[in-house]
């Protein structure tokens, strides 16, 4: 199951890379050595079991808490993010699992809220509808029925899309999805992980997180494995099986049986930066 | 941006990508009655309730309630209580209250009249000083809610008191200090030019109607979903009805004597239809407005949107105070003087009551400006009208909560219905 070299085969350095990050809360040692990549035109999941540390890793990366220790490399280049502000600016964006959206706003106003465009002091109302009809265009997205009709008659699933159409809205690189698909019917979380795919697909890097094996195995090219805030293994989906995840998942280590790796925390990161083993 | 590089199927093109079906006249119609009917009332039911109203007392009292001096008088009469509740509906929009806007009123036309008085102050000088008094207090006010985080039922209403005691200490009890400033007792006792007034009037609808006319074809022209054209055509239509009519009507001669002649629009109309513009302006058109109703909507969802939501907060208290000082002055204009009362009684409660009866929510993110205009007339016309029927205060306060409560009740149900059609 380790990844061939050609697994990056743009050659470029991958959006995100962290090598060995580190997060105490005073004692409690949160991330004790987590390293993660992702790549452009990829989903990345991002799973492990509850308390694994998932929700303290995405907010470090976007710079909510920031890493004590380990390095962060965007798109090659190390990196230290220790504001939300410059997360988003780098072309870091996250949808949370609550969505942070008004109700009482419409479709347009939810996505460019605090980011609004501009004539002179006056918002350019035309120009951010347009805006966001050719998103939401983009992203194939036709169930909604008026971009101009508050958020609140949405469904869960559309009021997902708003708010993932919303991180894709500014030029961001990579998109992290909290647990996107958690409050969703059969249909909704079809139509949210067919929007995750295509946005992997228009070249975005996506990390999603995940509880979800179905979902995890339906979109995601690789899939990161956290147990008890460190980094068991991160796989290539088609490398690997359900049952091997699961594994990871619950013992953090994977019986040889499986795609014949060793113990996973003695360094299975085996879809790594470049495609070849890390120093 | 990346995702933009890929089209639209071209094979079902979406509703929103450009090929925008326009509704006709008659979608719109319906569109609108369905957004009713889902408990998107807005300002229906108080205009319903302005109209039941006038046609009421009019039938009632057919040759004194419709004449130009009525009406005029309705004008003055509302002038203060329609100018706080503008500025409540800032307050009421992120979901907070301000009990102290009456005294604030109150304080700010002490200021006023001591700064003309005893300080003999030009106008100019005396009003800046009352505005930079609402400044302050509504600087006050937002600090202790935003930053330190009291109540801000229970911050307004110690200044509520604390303010009542101000006004008592600068004017003296029982003392009233009397205005003689010709130019701040003309804001509400005398007319402009009816010249003047038609001028101003034909220019505010073409003005109006340039810009719905121009933001019309912009819209058109980009593809995005417009109001059929019949729709736009119609309500510059109306607004032309109602503002020439009024001129029309204020523009004759209301004098009883018939030795003088009172012509013309009280000044203080013009000057409210400035305040309602800019603050509809600020609201509608621009981000800080948007912001307002983000927090009042989700203020969480807001603050991590990256906008300050301290600062919004802070700055609709500022608002609210700030028009509360404008009331003080037009209310000082009125009375030609100030007396330790001035901003009591039932001023604050009349100017949130024609807020939330022109359809402002108690619940914060839902709100405009004309709410305050339309509730301010509602509570205007019930205190007007049943004065001339002969009514005591007795009854015109029953009425007038009980205005109040059914407005409040729809406020309550509509939403409740918003809900279940999911229409916040």
């Amino acid at each position: 199951m380790t990844e061939p070299a050609q697994a990056n085969p743009q050659g470029r350095p991958p959006i995100l890379e962290v090598r060995g990050g580190r997060k105490n809360f005073g004692a409690v040692h949160a991330l004790r050595g987590v390293d993660l990549v992702a790549r452009a035109g990829e989903v990345t999941a991002l799973v492990g079991d509850n308390g694994a540390g998932k929700s303290t890793m995405i907010k470090c990366i976007a710079g909510i808490y920031g890493f004590d220790a380990g390095d962060v490399l965007f798109e090659g280049q190390p990196v230290h993010i220790s504001d939300p502000s410059e997360a988003n600016d780098m072309g870091i964006e996250v949808v949370y699992q609550d969505l942070a959206l008004c109700d009482n706003l419409d479709i347009v106003h939810n996505m460019f809220l605090g980011r609004e465009l501009k004539k002179g002091i006056q918002l350019d109302e035309a120009a951010m509808e347009a805006r966001a009809a050719e998103v939401l265009a983009s992203l194939s997205v036709r169930t909604v029925r008026s971009i101009r009709q508050h958020v609140a008659s949405l469904s869960g699933g559309q009021r997902q899309t708003v708010a993932i159409a919303r991180a894709v809205l500014w030029n961001s690189k990579l998109v992290i999805l909290d647990e996107p698909t958690a409050a969703l019917g059969v249909a909704q979380t079809e139509q949210v992980l067919q929007l995750v795919r295509r946005l992997a697909d228009a070249g975005l890097a996506v990390v999603l997180v995940s509880h979800n094996m179905n979902d995890v195995f339906e979109v995601a090219d690789s899939i990161n494995v956290l147990y008890l805030g460190q980094t068991a293994a991160q796989v290539r989906t088609k490398d690997s099986s359900r049952s091997e995840v699961i594994e990871l998942i619950t013992s953090g280590s994977m019986s040889p049986v499986g795609a014949g790796s060793g113990p996973a925390l003695s360094k299975t990161t085996t879809d790594s930066a470049n495609g070849s083993t890390p120093a | 941006m990346s995702t933009s590089t890929r089209p639209a199927d071209p094979a079902a093109p979406s509703l929103l990508a450009g090929t925008v079906e326009q509704p006709t006249f008659g979608e719109s119609v319906n569109n609108w009655v369905r957004k009713v009917r889902g408990g998107d009332m807005g300002s229906l039911p108080a205009i319903l309730a302005l109209l039941v109203l006038v046609l009421g007392f009019f039938a009632l009292k057919p040759e004194k309630f419709l004449s130009a001096l009525n009406i005029a008088n309705l004008f003055q009469q509302g002038a203060v209580v329609t100018t706080i509740a503008m500025g409540l509906v800032f307050v009421l929009l992120i979901g907070e209250i301000d009990l102290s806007a009456g005294f604030t009123s109150g304080a700010c036309g002490a200021v006023l009249a001591l700064a003309l008085t005893k300080l003999d102050w030009p106008w100019y000088l005396a009003f800046g000083a009352a505005l930079v008094t609402g400044v302050v207090i509504g600087t006050l006010l937002g600090l202790s809610v935003a930053r330190i985080g009291i109540p801000s039922f229970i911050i307004t209403l110690a200044a509520f008191l604390a303010l009542q005691g101000v006004v008592l200490l600068m004017i003296g009890t029982g003392g009233n200090i009397s205005i003689n400033d010709s130019v701040i007792i003309a804001i509400q006792n005398k007319n402009v030019p009816p010249v003047l007034g038609w001028v101003l009037g034909v220019l505010a609808v073409a003005a109006y109607a340039a810009t719905s006319l121009l933001s019309w074809r912009g819209r058109r022209s980009r593809g995005l979903l417009t109001a059929p054209f019949g729709l736009v055509i119609l309500k510059i239509v109306v607004l032309a009805v109602v503002i020439l009519g009024l001129i029309g009507v204020l523009n004759q001669n209301r004098s009883l004597n018939s030795n003088v002649s009172i012509t013309g629009v009280p000044i203080v109309v013009p000057c409210i239809a400035v305040l309602a513009l800019v603050l509809g302006y600020v609201l509608t058109k621009t981000a800080f407005g948007r912001h307002i109703y983000a927090v009042g909507g989700n203020a969480e969802a807001t603050r991590r949107a990256g906008i300050n939501v301290k600062g919004v907060q802070t700055a609709c208290f500022m608002i609210c105070s700030t028009m509360a000082a404008f009331a003080g002055v037009f209310a000082a204009s009125r009375a030609t003087s100030v007396d330790p009362n001035a901003g009591g009684s039932n001023v604050l409660l009349y100017a949130v009551g024609a807020a939330v009866i022109g359809g402002t929510s108690l619940f914060g993110g839902k709100g405009r400006i004309i709410d305050a205009l339309i509730g301010g007339a509602v509570i205007a016309v019930i205190d007007n009208g049943m004065g001339l029927l002969g009514y005591s205060s007795g009854i015109k306060y029953v009425v007038t909560g009980a205005v109040l409560a059914i407005a409040a009740s729809v406020d309550a149900i509509s939403r409740r219905r918003a809900r279940a059609t999911g229409r916040g």
